[in-house]
């Protein structure tokens, strides 16, 4: 059975499309077939993240259009079988995608593919409504701050009213991925905490991705961060997050901060 | 096939089938009952469509040419008449209709659907009960009664109530009760971060609610024109 889902936030610059080419990698390399499909038409980056900018021909919009089949616009991935891509639009703006015309897309991808991970844009207008309408899943991306937060208790709010399967009275599956997480702003109090985000969310959690460089280098040459250093923090927390969503049980890694030496030597203080 | 093939003779069936015929019966002076009948179409112009009507003549007295009169005057009005009773049989000309006897009264069910009598209005509910948390952006409206929140009510989001409000979660967003003039309304809630609390139109805003209270179990209520924000243990 394939799965729709939607990778969202509400705010921007969360780490929606990073998730999405994160998350899409790691299931293609536990063997699932996957698309990715980039709903950001006229801001499209996923292309950039999946480094796959250089071999666009076609997009999501020709397709909806009826201008170019949809084998012709999807992008195989270089160096995963199983992955593909379906890119944006650059040069249009969001009112050229329709509610029948993404049906009609997503139906069809979902007769080729075993997941299919729309990267939501920010906001949320048409191109974000349209992103989360088709979904059978949401991962909702959110930084331990009071904005994204509240931003997506919002996005949760529309998923729950404003998807086909809610207005069939069926449940879109909800989780929260927590990103951009500092262990060591958290130790001083300086985010909110774990506890206060799934409080204040009320939905289960799917994983929490560290701060780190080693997300900024693998979007900087166009590879997902699952593929571009397996054993960093991010990749590793994002392979957990793939691994739970297909229904597996993992244990929750919450990043601690990795201490120095001298951290070490002086952070056990005698009684 | 097997009709063809046999040679013999076929019954006629006989079947029975009762209608409920409406039962017109006119009274001098037939002008004043026929505008009566006009009344009747003018109200409801398909009421008599598709219905038998049967012609009852006992109350009068009309010769054959004022009964074929009568009958002209109704199909005039699209009322065909299916029989007629109560008269004697040489008084009905050859194209008029049948006499019909052995007839039984019965209680006429209207089923047109102008006439059908309204079903009973249900009783208008007074409480409004979320089961599900209440999300940034959602606006509850309940102007009849009290909303009882099971989750939390966050940031952005507002409930307006008629009566009183509980939250059995954080209340982060907005609370407005007692919106139709309720001034007796109540705030209650698990843990008060609110954005805005009002109650019959008296607010405080979330800078002006006393920071002790914050996270803790409370209720607002009006005490003439001030608003009293409580801990309620």
């Amino acid at each position: 059975m394939a799965k729709v889902l939607v990778v969202t936030s509400g705010k921007g610059g969360v780490g929606k499309t990073t998730t999405t080419a994160a998350l899409g990698a790691a299931l293609a390399q536990s063997g699932q077939s996957v698309v990715v499909v980039d709903f950001d038409v006229g801001l499209r980056n996923l292309d950039l993240v999946m480094g796959a900018e250089r071999r666009v021909v076609f997009d999501l919009i020709n397709v909806v259009q009826g201008i170019a089949k949809l084998p012709q616009a999807l992008i195989r991935d270089k160096r995963l079988e199983s992955l593909w891509l379906l890119p944006a639009s650059q040069t249009r703006d969001k009112d050229a995608l329709t509610d029948e015309g993404v049906g009609r897309v997503i139906e069809e991808l979902r007769s080729r593919f075993d997941w299919i991970l729309c990267d939501s844009p920010a906001g949320i207008e048409r191109g974000a409504t349209l992103a989360m309408r088709y979904a059978d899943e949401a991962v909702i991306v959110t930084n331990p701050e009071v904005s994204s937060v509240r931003d997506s208790d919002r996005i949760i709010g529309m998923l729950d009213s404003k998807t086909v399967r809610a207005e069939r009275g069926e449940r879109v599956e909800k989780h929260v991925l927590i990103t951009r997480y500092d262990p060591a702003r958290a130790a001083r109090g300086e985010m909110l905490t774990i506890d206060d985000i799934l409080e204040i969310l009320a939905t289960p959690l799917l994983g929490i991705i560290p701060e780190s460089q080693d997300v900024l280098k693998a979007s900087n040459v166009g590879t997902p961060v699952t593929l571009n250093n397996a054993e960093s923090a991010p990749a590793r927390a994002y392979v957990d997050a793939s691994r739970r969503l297909m229904g597996e049980e993992v244990a929750m890694v919450v990043p601690a901060e990795r201490k120095g030496f001298m951290n070490r030597l002086l952070g056990r203080r005698a009684a | 096939m097997d009709v063809r093939a046999d040679p013999t003779r076929q019954l006629v069936r006989l079947r029975g089938r009762s209608y409920v015929a409406f039962v017109f019966s006119p009274v001098v002076p037939i002008v004043e009952w026929l505008a009566e009948i006009d009344a009747t179409l003018a109200r409801s112009p398909g009421f008599f469509v598709g219905k038998p009507i049967v012609l009852d003549l006992a109350a009068v007295d009309l010769s054959g040419p004022a009964i074929s009169h009568l009958v002209g005057s109704l199909s005039e009005r699209s009322i065909r008449v299916l029989g007629i009773e109560g008269v004697e049989e040489d008084r009905l000309g050859a194209n008029m209709p049948p006499l019909l006897t052995g007839g039984r009264a019965c209680v006429i069910t209207r089923n047109e659907p102008a006439q059908k009598p309204e079903p009973e209005p249900k009783p208008k509910q007074t409480s409004l009960l979320l089961a599900e948390p209440v999300r940034s952006g959602q606006s509850i409206v309940f102007a009849d009664g009290d909303v009882t929140v099971l989750g939390s009510v966050g940031s952005g989001a507002e409930i307006v109530a008629g009566g009183s409000i509980h939250i059995y979660g954080t209340l982060r967003g907005r609370a407005m009760a007692g919106v139709n003039g309720n001034s007796s309304a109540r705030i209650y809630c698990q843990k008060i971060e609110a954005e805005l609390l009002a109650i019959d139109g008296y607010y405080q805003t979330a800078e002006e609610i006393d920071v002790s209270l914050r996270n803790r179990p409370a209720q607002a209520w009006l005490q003439g024109d001030t608003m009293k924000i409580t801990p309620l243990n």
